[in-house]
């Protein structure tokens, strides 16, 4: 049986040639991420702003026309309807109300009275002010916490400049999907926070398999300029790169098509963390590691730990 | 020497034996799982409330409600106690002053009796809850740090015994009810259809009293702004009626309480005259106060105060001696029957505020269950066929793997009963992919191996040793995400954190021993000359 291969052995394809260019074009995106964050801002889910969400189904295809102004007239603020997943499925979506939690139960039964028993009711969250606030503070705090965390790993497993390296692209992959849900207003929400972290799990992964190879490298290599040696680690991990890309891809795309409405958001962001994430450890975190001033004679003496581990392995076979 | 240990094997299979064990039962009916024999495993993953439907409520008990109704009874005790005194402790001015309660004495040779009255109070002897301050003739009470504290986790406690009866007079099955941080209780309840009955149930404090209405005096002159009321008066709304204007009618009710609902022992909703009301019961207390103040004041109007609304004020037509009473007020069946449960549930020390809500219908649920499962069947069929595309023979190992690891997730969630959520789904889906990740490590590195020269036993060898630090060193990376999501996710996403975590444990389990296992246990009963890599 042919084996079927993403990446023909033993390519010799010169990564870091492109570096500048990656360089401009990712600084390029980030820059575009960051302005159209401050531009546009993000789509905060309830979860952040408050507010109250219901998705009815009902009989047949939803009458928006109908539904809006039932709800329109109720003086809740701004009240936004969205067909969710199928045509008799509509997502109501009610703003933060004035004044405290109170009024949000208000609301909340205002229009279940208005929408009456005519429709079924999925699903009914709401979030109250204290609450959101209290929600905005814990991401934040996760997000910062896991790179801060990943930082100390890669920097007590490596040397300081691999963990500046990984850093970089994991900000770099987390900017871009900050960008992307700017850019195409789609719902920011706990969900989301959560592809995120998971992102910055696999971004990482993804570049400590590399910088894995490219101690390795390092150490059995001592003359080699840095840059081929770079190159030459990204190439003997580039099939398993790509291979762990498509798998995690493959399931992803599955959850997106098939997973239900409510996990659209969270696949989405996950498919995109991997792309960026895979561009990111290749054209990214390696060649960052040129311009780091990589101490050689160093790695060689006072990190031997991978081969330890290496004949531990083999000695316990 | 490519070598597998027999502990090793052995290891292994009752991993792997037991794994499916306790997956097993998720893949019977409830009550099949339950019949299953005694030495095997029964339990099932919990779902999610966003998997099985149901209501999660997060509710803040009013912390400045639950001190001031305190400060008010230190008054009363105070009052109480220098009343008591003999000769009598003579004291003006007793009352709330800001955050604690004051009085001043007419004499200083009352002050020690004064002092010890007040000290009576305290309620915890090692760490004291009242702080005394003297100021000439004048005595300041507050309550310390710990005394705040203790009257807030009290009142908590009582609370969530309150919600708690509250909820399991709805009949619903496993209701969650815990406390959370300082201040609130979290409430789970699981597979209910109407979710804002349980709401307004847990919204309403349900503080009943029984006062006499001030007939010397008219509502209409007392009430209102600019008006004044007669001293140990109040004036209370009526629930229901409206005066001309639309606004609701108000009472002038003597503030004293004749009879507490505390003294309720039973309540029930029942029909008189065609309309619904609520017949109660005292207790042997309730019963001779009502009957003493029933007779008493024949002829009389009798508030009954809900919340501080009045609910009716019926005239005492005669002596009511048995304890037992009859609530009527514009009632229907459903009103009845919701307060008749809430007076028989007793009241809420404080009220609460919901922060939070989110409710899943069943229906949802279902949905969402089956397309989280249709998804990660998929994913797995894309997933072991793109391996097997890759890597043949090798590719088929990692397959098996790939499925034990399902199983092992599933397994691990059995034992420890930790909860499924959809997000908890998605975990698993992104396991799923990333599970061969460790597998595809392996692989490539043996390859690689190969390519340089080696003979197939040795480049798996050192494919397998080489890979090793890779594999964990990827791992732990993810796991800290994971961690810190648990930390702090709340609910669905803490579901999410806990599948990936697990995933990723049970790959690194599948990937480094069972397919090790079968790679080396092919190698030595075929012994290539070349890998089918």
């Amino acid at each position: 049986m042919r084996l079927i291969s993403l990446v023909p052995t033993g390519t010799k394809i010169d990564f870091l040639r492109f570096r500048k260019m990656a360089a401009v074009f990712s600084l390029f995106l980030c820059v575009a991420s960051a302005g159209m964050f401050a531009a546009k801002g993000l789509n905060f889910g309830i979860d952040f702003r408050g507010g109250i969400l219901i998705e009815v189904r009902t009989e047949g295809p939803a009458n928006m026309a109908q539904l809006r102004q039932s709800l329109g007239g109720l003086g809740l603020g701004e009240v936004q309807l969205q067909e969710f997943g199928q045509p008799s499925d509509v997502l109501i979506r009610i703003e933060r109300q004035e004044g405290g939690e109170k009024a949000q139960l208000v609301a909340v039964e205002k229009a279940k009275k208005a929408l009456g028993n005519q429709v079924d009711y999925r699903r009914t969250e709401f979030v109250g002010p204290k609450v959101g606030g209290e929600l905005i503070e814990a991401g934040v705090t996760a997000v910062l916490l896991a790179l801060a965390a990943m930082l100390v790993y890669i920097w007590f497993r490596f040397e300081w400049q691999f963990g500046v390296g990984a850093v970089v692209a994991l900000l770099h992959d987390v900017l871009l999907t900050i960008g992307i849900f700017a850019l195409l207003g789609l719902e920011f929400n706990l969900s989301t926070v959560a592809a995120i972290l998971t992102i910055a799990g696999y971004s990482i992964n993804d570049t400590v398999v590399v910088y894995d190879r490219v101690r390795e490298n390092l150490r059995k290599f001592k003359q080699m300029p840095l840059p081929d040696l770079l190159n030459l680690s990204i190439n003997a991990t580039l099939s398993r790169t790509l291979l762990t890309s498509v798998t995690t891809l493959l399931a992803l795309s599955a959850l997106y098509l098939f997973g239900g409405e409510v996990l659209r958001g969270f696949s989405f962001a996950m498919i995109w963390g991997v792309l960026v994430g895979t561009y990111s450890s290749i054209f990214i975190a390696v060649p960052l590691l040129v311009y780091m001033n990589l101490r050689r004679t160093g790695l060689i003496v006072g990190d031997t730990d991978g081969d330890d581990a290496a004949e531990a392995g083999k000695s316990a076979n | 020497m490519v070598y597998f240990a027999k502990w090793k094997i052995i290891l292994v299979a009752i991993v792997c034996l037991f794994g499916i064990a306790s997956a097993f039962p998720n893949f019977l009916s409830e009550e099949d799982a339950a019949g299953l024999p005694g030495f095997l495993p029964s339990q099932q993953i919990n779902l999610g409330l966003d998997l099985q439907g149901g209501s999660h409520l997060l509710l803040e008990v009013d912390v400045a409600s639950v001190l001031s109704q305190r400060r008010e009874g230190t008054v009363d005790s105070i009052r109480d106690g220098l009343r008591r005194g003999s000769p009598r402790i003579g004291y003006r001015r007793l009352g709330v002053r800001g955050e604690c309660v004051g009085f001043d004495l007419l004499r200083e040779a009352d002050l020690d009796r004064a002092r010890r009255i007040v000290r009576d109070l305290e309620t915890n002897s090692f760490d004291p809850t009242l702080d005394i301050d003297v100021d000439g003739l004048s005595i300041t009470v507050c309550a310390t740090q710990t005394g705040q504290r203790e009257i807030l986790t009290s009142a908590v406690q009582q609370s969530i015994e309150i919600v708690r009866r509250r909820i399991d007079e709805l009949g619903t099955r496993e209701p969650t009810i815990q406390r959370q941080g300082s201040d609130r209780i979290l409430v789970q309840v699981p597979g209910l259809d109407d979710p804002e009955r349980l709401k307004a149930l847990i919204g309403t404090t349900a503080k009943m009293t029984f006062h006499l209405v001030d007939q010397s005096n008219s509502a209409a002159a007392s009430c209102g702004s600019g008006r004044r009321r007669p001293p140990g008066t109040v004036c209370l709304p009526s629930v229901e009626d409206r005066d001309a204007n639309n606004n609701p009618l108000m009472y002038l009710v003597k503030r004293r309480v004749m009879v507490d609902g505390e003294n309720l022992v039973d309540a029930q909703a029942t029909f008189q005259d065609g309309q619904a009301v609520v017949s109660f019961r005292f207790d042997s207390v309730g019963a001779r106060r009502f009957g003493d103040v029933t007779r008493q004041n024949v002829g009389q109007p009798f508030a009954i105060v809900l919340d501080k609304k009045v609910i009716s004020a019926p005239v005492i037509r005669e002596a009511i001696l048995g304890g037992n009473g009859i609530i009527s007020g514009n009632f229907t069946i459903n009103t009845a029957q919701d307060l008749a449960l809430l007076l028989r549930a007793g009241a809420l020390p404080a009220p609460l505020t919901v922060l939070e809500e989110r409710t899943v219908g069943a229906e949802l649920g279902a949905d969402s269950i089956a397309a989280g499962e249709f998804a990660s069947v998929l994913a797995v069929i894309l997933v072991i066929v793109f391996m097997a595309a890759a890597y043949g023979m090798f590719g088929l190992m990692a397959d098996v793997a790939l499925v034990l690891n399902i199983v092992l997730i599933a397994a691990v969630l059995s034992m420890l009963q930790a909860t499924l959520t959809l997000p908890g789904i998605a975990g698993i889906v992104l396991t799923i992919g990333m599970a061969v990740d460790a597998n595809v490590l392996i692989f490539e590195r043996i390859r690689e191996e190969a390519r340089n020269g080696r003979t197939p036993i040795s480049a798996v060898d050192s494919g397998y040793s080489r890979a090793l630090t890779t594999i964990i060193d990827a791992n732990i990376t993810t796991l800290i995400a994971a961690v810190l999501l648990f930390q702090f996710g709340s609910g669905p996403i803490k579901g999410f954190a806990v599948t990936l975590a697990i995933g990723l444990l049970t790959s690194m389990f599948t990937a480094i021993m069972v397919t090790r296992m079968m790679v080396v246990t092919w190698l030595h009963r075929r012994r290539p000359k070349k890998l089918p890599l």
